[in-house]
């Protein structure tokens, strides 16, 4: 049964102490975003930077999460390495089941371990373990050793970071189980600033279910929905990748650092020939029939007399403008190759994408030199970005150190700031114009899930900057709320503000029909006001000049529109995190 | 009578919706080790998935195992379980040769009862209810 409470766990890794806390809020924020926030205002530090031991890091849960198919995510939040600032992160696996069966709304580590250590939680258990020996291992190689470390295949899940994190790169990730991840602004780093190298979560307990008919006749119904949609058979099919096509197609592609929207070679890396050459098979997060996870294989010879190895290797839309397109490299298998390295390292896939395609772009320009680059980054060629990536991950030189912070950090030092392809972090697949430039630069996560910023450019040629704005508050909302439930945003077409509702009240939590988009609203202000109150302005964003020389296809970018909206979106951001005493 | 077979595992792609629906409309739990199938990998993730599941032993040495009778042997293959005559002495679990038994903190047992109900949410077709070919009491579990 749903409480109407949260119950967390915090962990120490200072003392070494853990406690069980409840804390009430259940109506006024859900779960998810709206508690990993909550739980921000009370354990983190606004006057703090985001490596001081005592900034938590947070992982919660919603309240469906495990009862309804695709309710399969959690909401990782922490004060960003990347821009010393509050942000979020979402991952499934089986993250999310695991702490559901945990019996946990939310996990909070505060402190830092004094050598490397692996903590283990479930329903009945809290561990630490000195894993001081594991220091450098890859992100795959420490998930076989913690498989074996805490026994429970099939109802556990295993997040763990790489050396990336532990060199503390500002966009170094949390795997989660192989083939998720705590993706973007830095979460595994937060990790690695604790000396934390994995998290353990065992889902072990089960709870009973309400008496009667009603809950098992709308998981059916739910169910149905989300397995026979055109919508969840893109996801299913192709995966994400199928957007390559399209959006190469409409000029929205960004190619070789986004000197180019389009390219004759796209077709040589889209969803479809992914699948054809690569796809082993598709995987999902526990609690989600759809399986969205595409994994693909390749095979490479690395002596002669036929000895070779192989590689499995998740690919999405993302990964592959990331490592395919932006880099120039257009063939699958090259891609997996780069991607594999990544995933090794504990990168983020997109930021490092875009990271060596910049320096790409500096080193052809004499902005930079070998000397810098240590290895020769040439588009296309494979063999330099795998080394690239090694350098990310483990800097042998201080422009490496730079570059892992974030490529305009690197470009403020070395020049090229022009084409550093950032709007906020490393940029999202999405040359689609104006809006989403702005929604990017600006927005909450500098993601391209926080708005659909990017859709709105593919439908409306004309250049409403309040209608846009209005969207894009509005569409920021409606996602918070499932963010709050920690849905997958996939299902967003299904489960609307009165299905959720109805959902809840099938096990026994009524009172929130109609409350949905109130809720919303709450903790999409309470975010921003953790945001600007760590010294975001959103005022002083720059979009970099890149944005402004590309052409879609509605035509080359429009610069008054552009600025109209994003000087508009930053009133409405202002306005959204103002201080509480003005706000309700 | 038919019973539950995970016969194309290969399929599968880890979404554990078999063991929740088992869990949830067999057992009236939400969890998804309180059901009679229970899927993990063979090895993370990048090694594909089994399914922990009754394979229908006749006769049953789970049913043999149980002192009280909670677990008897049914028709065909595999067991009927009695809830209430269940002393939780966990003799069906260390007697069962595919360790298909999943037992609770409470030592309450979980096991297939071959019933079907998950086969429909499963989204790659993963798992089938077959007729078993007759078999006569005594005779089987031997290769030799």
């Amino acid at each position: 049964m749903i409480r109407d409470h949260f119950r967390i766990m915090v962990a120490n890794l200072t003392t070494g102490k853990t406690s069980i806390l409840d804390r009430p809020g259940r109506n006024e924020y859900l779960g998810g975003s709206g508690l990993a926030a909550m739980l921000f205002e009370e354990f983190g530090h606004m006057d703090r930077d985001w490596d001081d031991p005592e900034q938590p890091v947070i992982f919660a849960i919603g309240p469906l999460t495990g009862y309804f198919p695709l309710m399969s995510k959690t909401c990782c939040s922490f004060r960003s390495p990347y821009h010393n600032q509050y942000t979020e992160s979402y991952a499934g696996g089986k993250s999310a089941l695991s702490l559901r069966f945990a019996d946990l709304d939310a996990l909070v580590i505060v402190g830092k371990a004094k050598r490397l250590t692996a903590l283990c939680v479930g329903s009945r258990r809290v561990e630490t373990r000195d894993v001081e020996y594991m220091r450098g291992f890859d992100a795959l190689q420490t998930g076989r050793v913690l498989r074996k470390m805490f026994p429970g295949s099939g109802r556990r899940s295993i997040l763990r970071i790489g050396p990336a994190a532990e060199n503390l790169s500002a966009y170094a990730c949390i795997n989660v189980d192989t083939y998720r991840h705590f993706g973007r602004m830095g979460g595994g780093t937060a990790m690695g600033v604790k000396n934390l190298k994995a998290i353990c979560i065992l889902g072990d307990r089960g709870f009973a279910l309400p008496e009667g008919k009603a809950y098992s006749k709308l998981y059916k119904d739910i169910f149905k929905q989300l397995t026979t949609t055109e919508m969840m058979a893109k996801y299913h099919g192709l995966g994400t990748a199928v957007n390559i096509n399209p959006l190469n197609e409409l000029k929205s592609l960004p190619w070789k650092n986004m000197q180019q929207t389009s390219s004759p070679e796209a077709d040589n890396i889209s969803g479809e020939r992914f699948a054809d050459d690569t796809l082993l098979r598709n995987a999902a997060c526990a609690g989600c029939p759809v399986g969205c996870i595409h994994v693909g294989f390749v095979r490479e010879q690395f002596q002669t007399n036929n000895q070779y190895l192989y590689r499995q290797v998740g690919y999405d839309y993302e990964p592959i403008f990331a490592c395919g397109g932006m880099l120039e490299v257009t063939d699958t298998g090259e891609v997996l190759r780069i991607l594999d390295v990544i995933e090794k390292e504990g990168l983020d896939n997109m930021s490092s994408g875009v990271a060596m395609a910049w320096a790409t772009e500096a080193l052809e320009k004499g902005v930079i030199s070998e000397k810098e680059t240590v290895v020769k980054l040439t588009w296309g060629d494979t063999e330099s970005y795998m080394q690239a990536v090694e350098y990310i991950s483990r800097p042998p030189n201080d422009f490496y150190k730079l570059l892992a912070q974030g490529t305009l950090k690197c470009a403020e030092v070395y020049g090229g700031k022009d084409y550093a392809c950032v709007l906020g972090q490393e940029m999202a697949g999405y040359a689609t114009g104006e809006v989403f430039f702005v929604s990017e630069a600006l927005g909450f996560r500098h993601a391209h899930l926080d708005a659909g910023g990017y859709s709105w450019d593919q439908k409306h040629e004309d250049k409403d900057v309040k209608a846009a704005l209005d969207f894009l508050i509005d569409d920021a909302r409606d996602r918070i709320v499932l963010n709050c439930m920690v849905g997958c945003l996939f299902s967003r077409g299904v489960y609307n503000d009165d299905l959720l509702a109805e959902a809840l009240e099938s096990v026994g939590y009524t009172g929130l029909k109609g409350k949905m988009p109130e809720i919303g609203k709450r903790v999409q202000k309470m975010r921003w006001r953790l945001r600007l109150g760590m010294g975001y302005d959103p005022n002083k964003v720059k979009i970099p000049k890149r944005y402004s020389e590309v052409t879609t296809w509605k035509g080359p970018i429009d610069m008054d529109y552009m600025d109209a909206l994003r000087t508009g979106y930053a009133a409405r951001i202002m306005d959204l995190g103002a201080p509480i005493e003005d706000d309700e | 009578m038919k019973v539950l077979r995970a016969a194309r595992m290969e399929r599968c792609i880890g979404c554990h919706s078999c063991s929740l629906a088992c869990a949830r409309q067999v057992h009236k739990s939400l969890s998804w080790n309180k059901a009679g199938i229970r899927i993990s990998s063979a090895g993370g993730l990048s090694t594909g998935f089994e399914a922990r599941i009754c394979l229908a032993c006749n006769p049953a040495p789970c049913a043999e195992a149980c002192p009280t009778g909670a677990l008897f042997q049914r028709k065909g293959g595999g067991v009927i379980q009695k809830k209430k005559l269940c002393i939780r002495c966990g003799e069906c679990a260390a007697a069962c040769p595919v360790d298909a038994i999943f037992l609770d903190h409470q030592v309450n047992p979980y096991v297939c009862i071959h019933c079907g109900q998950c086969v429909e949410f499963c989204p790659h077709d993963c798992l089938e209810m077959v007729e078993l070919t007759s078999q006569t009491d005594g005779e089987g579990g031997s290769d030799d």
